[in-house]
């Protein structure tokens, strides 16, 4: 049965709108982009294509914030951090973007407090604790010798950020998908003057200028790993975050690089993986949970050198002679300088003997490691507090008495297939210069939508710095809008409420998943990545103006398939244009050039102009000195 | 302008429920939630759940919700994991 649409219709109004800055994507980057430039005195307008109480990839929380290396506590230098990222890497890293988060995350984290977030053990739960300093209260993690990576309790981030945000008197337009960049060109130079939102509730679309613009709209995601039955399952990130700020750059033409940079699936609730945090593992949110076999027998952690360490406090020190490790969302197996206590390998525990399933055994640890665990990470993480931590604890389970089962090869709780890929794991993204600026001028971007960027601290400091260069550079005029570009848009946008025969958005869904396993899976050539990308584009010509929506609603899906269509081609380009084989990329070929392999030793910065694709190679540490770039380019109160 | 409808599109799991008993139809959920999986009812009455496949399964939506247990979670049965009392774990080995 057909039943009535609960909103207005408001298909074909076109409304315009102006503000100062102009912040794309409510999650943590832009709250903070969009505060920073509030405080400067720009008026500010912030577009978010969900809800803004608990949206983005933190909406419902965070439990550690990583490279805090100003906080009180730190025995790390924020530049020591950044160079040790830098070579952890092999210098496809954003070193930019990390020294401002070692450099800014503190800060960062003190105005989050202000506002009324919660990030120190104020009732004196884990006093007595090892990763607890007594007098600032401040809870640490992983390392608790070098003290750069906070326990939080970001579920109190949210409210927090909202209420300043009112305060400052930031215009929130919710339940707005921004579908369009919007630029005007004077003497080969390129501005960004707006964007098109489309209301994802009553189907108005309405032209945002601005006089300097944020993206902040996280990174493109459903390219390989899509279900059309459970779509919302398919990913780690958020439903609603596909890549369309990158899907609008590229059309735009915007610079992007490492794109063709992506890792077997590592994180998803997809049919081979289970809800993240809540099976039994020792990484992230659970280090260093103990893990057992399933004869009840301890699999041992060993430091760097292989050496067994027999305590529980052990797991988080540093080995001798050894300054600090690396650990947290994004490094998987650090190299030997910084590689901390992990649990031997699977294949020589399966060697040695251990039996599957294995456990994390939370029963036998410290009461305070427990506690940290099952309760705080376990409970602040985003997508824990109900899902693992309320539902499990109604579910009947104990930490004192339980053990939680792992999955899959070991504890990793996923076992996917080569071809099926994610950008996960610092991927590409936008490039960008040491404001934060993008290639199109006064387009500015932050967080998890730039290159090789991750983790939350990443888009709280990296938001604060572009929201701050936006607000200095919309000291200006309104740039002219290209009205023609905006009539087709919203033909585009609208369209497919007219395809009354028309098929289903998932069923393009599944073909773009199915053309990109195949075409751009784990091993690329030549010719299968020319077949794709023949593939991708003639699904973007003939097949997306055949799907039918009903509603708003069905015409966002449509709207993002056509992004993942755009993040495809990119992805496909960039493959194509990097001939030799990159082991930090995860970039393997069957016809992989090696004579080549010192010249694309570097970033392929790729994207599209009028119409054709343009890449050139740059330079690993193209952004100058670190320090004195960043007190170069810093706004001063 | 043609009349936007809608239909319930069916998955094979469902994250969520309602007790209509102690439901109050505010639409905090609807609000919270990023996907609008559920559309307001127009009678008061409890949310309707319309793409349940498209939940991310966040939780933010009983997070926000006002009443206890007047909206329920759950993991698709395929993703629950197991957990046991580790004095079991002889038990069952042998
Ligand atoms: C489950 C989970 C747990 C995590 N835990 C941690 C942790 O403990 N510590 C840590 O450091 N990091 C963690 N991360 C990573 C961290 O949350 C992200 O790196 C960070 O939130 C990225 O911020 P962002 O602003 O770039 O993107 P997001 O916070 O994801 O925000 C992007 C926003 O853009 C909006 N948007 C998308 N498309 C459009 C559009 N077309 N128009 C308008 N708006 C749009 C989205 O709705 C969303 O609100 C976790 C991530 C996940 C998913
Ligand atoms: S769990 Fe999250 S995605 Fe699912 S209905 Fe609730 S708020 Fe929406
Ligand atoms: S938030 Fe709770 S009480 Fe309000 S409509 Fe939703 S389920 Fe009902």
């Amino acid at each position: 049965m057909n039943m009535k649409w609960p909103y207005n219709n408001e298909a074909g109004k076109l409304q315009e709108d102006y503000c100062d800055v102009l912040v794309v994507g409510g999650g943590l980057s832009g709250c903070f982009a969009a505060i920073a430039a509030a405080q400067k005195g720009k008026k500010v307008t912030l577009l978010e294509k969900g809800g803004i109480s608990r949206c983005g990839s933190s909406g419902t929380g965070f439990d550690h914030w990583e490279m805090a290396c100003t906080n009180p506590g730190s025995k790390v230098d924020p530049l020591e951090m950044t160079l040790a990222l830098e070579e952890e890497q092999d210098y496809y890293s954003n070193a930019i973007g990390h020294y401002i988060e070692a450099r800014d995350g503190w800060s960062c984290l003190e105005d989050l407090e202000k506002w009324g977030g919660k990030i120190r053990d104020t009732e004196d739960e884990f006093k007595g604790a090892a990763f607890r300093d007594e007098k600032t209260k401040l809870l640490y993690a992983y390392d608790y010798n070098a003290r750069y990576t906070l326990r939080v309790f970001g579920t109190t981030f949210r409210p927090a950020l909202i209420k300043q945000l009112n305060k400052l008197g930031v215009r929130i337009c919710e339940r707005t998908e921004a579908t369009t960049l919007l630029t005007t060109e004077k003497n080969g130079v390129k501005t960004g003057s707006g964007v098109i939102g489309f209301d994802t509730r009553t189907g108005k679309i309405t032209v945002y200028h601005a006089k300097s613009i944020v993206l902040c709209m996280s990174r493109p995601a459903r390219i390989w790993l899509f279900n059309g039955d459970i779509p919302g399952l398919s990913e780690f990130r958020p439903f609603q975050s596909i890549g369309t700020g990158h899907a609008m750059g590229w059309k735009a033409g915007m610079e992007f690089t490492m794109m063709e940079k992506s890792i077997r699936g590592e994180f998803s609730a997809y049919g081979r993986s289970f809800p993240p945090y809540g099976t039994g593992n020792n990484h992230n949110t659970w280090y260093a949970a103990t893990m057992i076999d399933s004869r009840g027998v301890e699999i041992p952690y060993v430091d760097r050198d292989g050496n067994i360490l027999k305590s529980v406090e052990e797991r988080y020190l540093p080995a001798k002679g050894q300054k600090f490790f690396l650990k947290g969302g994004v490094i998987d197996e650090p190299k030997y300088e910084w590689r901390g206590p992990e649990t031997l390998p699977f294949d020589k525990l399966m060697e040695m003997g251990y039996k599957l399933p294995f456990y994390a055994d939370l029963t036998s640890m410290p009461e305070m490691e427990r506690k940290a665990i099952w309760g705080l990470m376990v409970g602040e993480e985003a997508k824990t507090r109900i899902p693992v931590y309320d539902n499990y604890n109604s579910r009947g389970f104990d930490p004192k008495k339980h053990i939680l089962q792992s999955y899959g090869t070991g504890w990793q709780s996923a076992a996917f297939l080569e071809q099926e890929r994610q950008l996960f794991g610092a991927p590409g993204g936008i490039i960008h210069d040491w404001n934060l600026e993008t290639n199109i001028r006064n387009v500015f971007a932050a967080g998890d939508s730039l290159y090789a960027s991750d983790c939350a601290g990443f888009a709280c400091t990296s938001g604060r710095w572009a929201g701050k260069h936006a607000a200095v550079s919309a000291d200006k005029d309104f740039e002219e809008v290209d009205i023609e570009l905006i009539n087709n848009e919203k033909k585009r946008l609208l369209k497919p409420l007219e395809n009354k025969d028309g098929y289903d958005w998932r069923e393009l869904g599944l073909a773009i998943s199915k053309a990109m396993q195949n075409y751009c899976g784990g091993i690329k050539c030549d010719d299968t990545l020319k077949q794709g990308l023949k593939l991708i584009r003639s699904f973007k010509e003939e097949q997306l103006p055949l799907l039918k929506a009903e509603n708003p609603h069905e015409l966002v899906r449509v709207h993002e398939v056509s992004d993942i269509l755009d993040v495809s081609e990119m992805i496909l380009c960039a493959s194509l244009d990097r001939k030799c084989d990159s082991k930090p990329l995860s970039f393997k070929r069957s016809d992989s050039d090696e004579t080549v392999a010192d010249k694309e030793n570097a970033y392929l910065v790729i994207s599209k102009q009028n119409n054709e694709v343009h890449s050139y190679y740059r330079k690993h540490r193209f952004y100058g000195d670190i320090e004195k770039e960043y007190e170069a380019h810093e706004v001063k109160e | 302008m043609k009349d936007y409808t809608y239909k319930i599109t069916d998955a094979s799991t469902r994250s969520i429920s309602f007790d209509e008993e102690k439901c109050i139809g505010c639409n905090r959920c609807v609000e919270a939630c990023q996907i609008d999986v559920m559309l307001p009812s127009t009678e008061g009455k409890c949310p309707i759940l319309v793409w349940p496949g498209e939940c991310w399964y966040c939780g933010a939506c009983v997070m926000e919700c006002p009443v206890e247990g007047a909206i329920t979670f759950r993991h698709p049965l395929m993703n629950q994991a197991r957990f046991i009392a580790k004095d079991d774990l002889k038990k069952e080995a042998e």
